[in-house]
This record gives C-alpha cells, structure tokens and sequence, in this order.
C-alpha cells in the first residue's frame, strides 16, 4: 500500500518535472525540472529495490551530467525564450493526438505484458550482484561502451580545438 | 531489530540531536580556526566575547541574524534565493549515514548510533556531495555579476574535477573493505596486528597513498586553502557568494564548514579506523568511548585543515586544474590498480 502510495507520488512529480521542461521559458529553469525528473527517477529505481543503481543515477546524471548541461547554459548566457504566435491549428490537432498516441502506446503494452507488477526485491540490487553480471555476463558490452565513450570524447576534444594557422599570435592583434 | 516504532521514535530523537550537535560544531569550527591561525599569525583571535571568545559565535549568529538582507535588483531571483538552500541541504543532509559509535543500551532497546545504515552509504555522500555542485553553480550564475560567475564556474569545474579523484581514491578502500556501508567498513577495521599497531585502513589496508589523494581533493572539494582561489578576495572580491548577505551569506559559511566536517568523518571512518580505539571501565563508558575517539580523530582532521589553510598559498586556476587531473588522478588510478591486484593476490 504504501509501496503504490510512495511511486504514485514520485511518478507525479517525475511527470510534472518534465512537463515543467516543457513549459518554462527559461533554460536553467528546464534543466533544473530535468534534475528533479532524475532526482525521481532515482527514487522509483529505489522503490524497486535496485539501491546501487538510485544512487549511481543521482551521482552520474543528477550530478555531473546535469551539471554539465548548467554550466552550457550558463556560459552561452542562453536567454528567454522568445514567444511567437501560436498556432490554433496545432493546438487542435495536436494535444488530441498526442493523448490518443500515448494511449495507444499505453494499450499496446499493458496487452503484451505477461508479467505483473515488480514487487521489491525480486531483481537483484545488491553491487556485488550488479558486479559480477557486468563483468561475467556483459563483460563485452561493457568494454565497447567504454570504447564508445572514448570516441565521444576524442570527438570532443577535436571538434571543440580550432586548427594552429588561424590562432593569432600573441603580441600581433591591435 | 527494533520494532518500528522504537525506530521511529529513535529515528526522530537521532536525527534532531545530530543535527543540532553538527550546526553547533559548524559554529565553533569557525571559532576554532579564527583562533588557530590568528596563533598562528602570532595574534590573539577572539578574546573579547565571553572566555576566549568563546560567545563569538553566538555574537556572529546575531549579527547574521540582524543584518540586512540585501537583494539586487539584476539578480535571477528564484535560483538566487535557493541556491544556498540547496548549498545548505546538501551540505547537512550528508551526516545522516555516518555512524558515531558502537550502539547505545537504552531501555533495553540497543540503539545503533547512526540515523540510518544504508547498504550503499559512501555512494549516498558522494552522491550528496555531487548535487551541492548546484548550489555553487547556481549560486555564481544568477547574481548576474562578473565576479560571481566567474566565480560560480571555477568553483563548480574544481568541485566537479576533484569529486573524481576523490571517489577514486575511496575506491581502494571498498576494494579492501569489501562493502559500500560505512559501519561494515568501520567493523572491518577494528583488532590490531603485530600486538599493537591497529588495522586501520591507511596502515593495515595500506591505502596511505590514498588518504593523501583524499585529503588534497577534501581541500579542493570544500573550496578550502590552498584551493580557493574561486572565494579569494584579492582575485574575485568573494567570487559566488559576492552579492549575498546576512541570512544567505551564513547559510553558504555554513554549508562549507558542515562540508569540512563531512569530509572529516569520511577521511575518520574510512582511514582512521572510525570510532575504534582502546575501551575500557564500566559498560556505560564503554558504550560512550568509541563516540569519543570519533570525535577526537574528526578534531584532528579539522585541526589539520586548519593548519594547512594558516601555512599554505593558494594555487593558480590553471595549477589547480592541472594538478587535479594531471597528477591526482593518474595516481587514483595507479592506487586503485595496486589495490586490487593485491586484494586479488591474497584472496
């Protein structure tokens, strides 16, 4: 009972959070309602059972990836944004379809899921567990993630580095 | 086990007196390094509020208290108002997985001294640790004003580049303690070897290399000497909290000071043994003794913390950065690998 209680109230709160990215016209706003669907997410992935994995989200997205979403914000000094005319064409057509879609979608997997609801405890959470699959069990895509991640990195770093000839040396600017 | 409302009850009276004994040790932590390094710098510190000064902090408590609360008209206010709110939260909430001692006989009821024993407690500090990055940031950002973003962003990419260095450098001492839950970690090291050396993780768990990486990224994670450069005042007039005052000012001079104390019972629990050391007498000092050592090894670290921020000048931004990823890490990593190919060896 107090299990459904507890992910009715997160799942609300991780649902507003992310209406809430929508809505607000400031992007810090947005990316702090993101933080706040993390931070939610973190919590339900708790109420399953999986206490390594809540606190590696809060630890990895809520804060570095995030953060690092703030500090793009911050030093692009991304303003507000501007509001132009809506359209009453979308907004009839459009807020219809997307329940309609999310129905659909919703109906779709209620029908073909054979299981029942996930009740706490039954996956394993504990970090030695989550060790071993990934290590044993996943071990080779564990390590081509890694290498995914260097490539992203390496594509980073080569995009964001301007090529020597079109530095201007120190001394010449006036 | 307790019954679940002995826990609650218990819960609610920890986490009350905790709370006020950490906001009291966050004031006199600030008494105690005004008097250190003005000993230090061959002057007195405090001495005209009460006995050695000791009512300073109550006097500083006040003046908080009382003073105007400014707010600029250029600033964003939402995030400008919550920014040391966050700072603040993050910094206390923390505690509530250190444990203090061994457990309490209290109406027959054994009480753990700790507010909880989560399975995963060092991730949830570094985790906590991690989400106090915003309040800086935000902090810096929403003043609208040069120095503080300035400010905002180097203290933000410092504390962000040296929580790495510093979950790394803890890494050896999962590996060795073999759980993430921070009073299995404190068990693991009580006894002694060799007849009267104790088994502390920096001797016996050999992660001495470790708990030096730990430190220098304490420093630099609590924004402290010889890693200030982003509060320094010749450089950046107060960097992220310039354009705070009164009430939100000591708000973020609380947060750091709590921080300090964080990381103290960290380095305490997962290098000096926690709450370990010689017992004896009846079984009531028995029970209270271990506290007491905890608190003399935490006391010893923040004594060290302020003595390095009496003695040392401060790094260069681009020192700073260099050293944390230049050298800290690789040397994180280097333990780790040594670490566990020991702990592989021997098992």
């Amino acid at each position: 009972m107090l299990h459904l209680v507890l992910f009715l109230v997160f799942g609300a709160i991780c649902v507003a959070g992310a209406i809430n990215l929508l809505a607000q016209t400031h992007p810090i706003s947005s990316a702090l309602s993101l933080v706040v669907v993390m931070a939610s997410l973190a919590v339900e992935y708790l109420l399953l059972g999986a206490e390594f994995v809540a606190v590696v989200q809060v630890i990895v997205y809520a804060g570095a990836v995030m953060v690092l979403f703030v500090f793009v914000i911050m030093l692009l000094n991304a303003g507000e944004e501007e509001r132009t005319k809506g359209s009453r064409v979308a907004m009839i057509l459009g807020v219809p379809g997307v329940l309609a879609g999310g129905l659909l979608v919703a109906w779709v997997l209620l029908k073909r899921s054979e299981t029942g609801s996930v009740t706490l405890g039954s996956l394993p959470g504990y970090p030695k567990t989550i060790g071993n699959l990934l290590f044993h069990d996943f071990l080779l895509p564990f390590e081509v993630t890694s290498i995914l991640v260097l490539i992203a990195i390496m594509g980073a770093v080569v995009l964001a580095s301007r090529p020597e000839a079109q530095i201007p040396p120190p001394g010449k600017e006036s | 086990m307790l019954s679940l409302p002995v826990f609650l009850f218990a819960s609610l009276i920890k986490t009350v007196l905790v709370l006020f004994i950490l906001l009291t040790a966050v004031a006199y932590t600030v008494w105690l390094e005004r008097k250190v390094v003005g000993h230090m710098q061959n002057r007195w510190g405090p001495t005209r509020v009460g006995p050695f000064g000791l009512l300073q902090p109550l006097a500083d408590g006040a003046k908080f208290l009382l003073k105007e609360d400014l707010t600029p008209p250029h600033v964003y206010k939402p995030l400008f108002i919550a920014a040391p709110m966050i700072a603040v939260v993050c910094a206390l909430s923390s505690i509530a997985v250190v444990p203090f001692g061994t457990s309490l006989p209290i109406f027959g009821h054994n009480i753990p001294m700790q507010i909880t024993d989560v399975n995963t407690g060092v991730l949830v500090i570094l985790g906590i640790t991690s989400v106090g990055v915003y309040g800086v940031a935000l902090a810096g950002w929403s003043s609208n004003s040069k120095y503080s973003l300035l400010g905002g962003l180097r203290a933000s990419a410092q504390m962000v580049s040296y929580e790495i260095c510093l979950g790394l450098s803890l890494v050896g001492v999962l590996i060795v303690s073999g759980s993430f839950s921070l009073s299995e970690i404190v068990k693991a090291q009580g006894g002694l070897f060799w007849g009267f050396l104790p088994k502390w993780n920096i001797l016996y768990g050999g992660q001495f290399i470790a708990f030096f990486i730990y430190l220098m990224a304490a420093y630099a994670e609590t924004n402290r000497i010889p890693f200030d450069l982003p509060e320094a005042e010749t450089e950046l007039v107060a960097g992220y909290h310039t354009e705070y005052s009164a009430m939100k000012f000591a708000m973020f001079f609380m947060a750091e000071y709590a921080n300090m104390i964080t990381v103290a019972c960290l380095a305490t629990l997962l290098f000096l043994g926690g709450w370990h050391g010689p017992v004896f007498g009846p079984p009531l000092l028995q029970a209270l003794l271990p506290t007491f050592w905890f608190v003399a090894k935490v006391f010893v670290f923040l004594f060290i913390y302020i003595w390095v921020r009496g003695t040392l000048p401060r790094f260069r931004y681009d020192q700073l950065m260099a050293f944390g990823w230049k050298f800290l890490f690789p040397l994180a990593i280097a333990n780790l690998v040594v670490t566990a190919l020991i702990v592989a060896y021997r098992a």
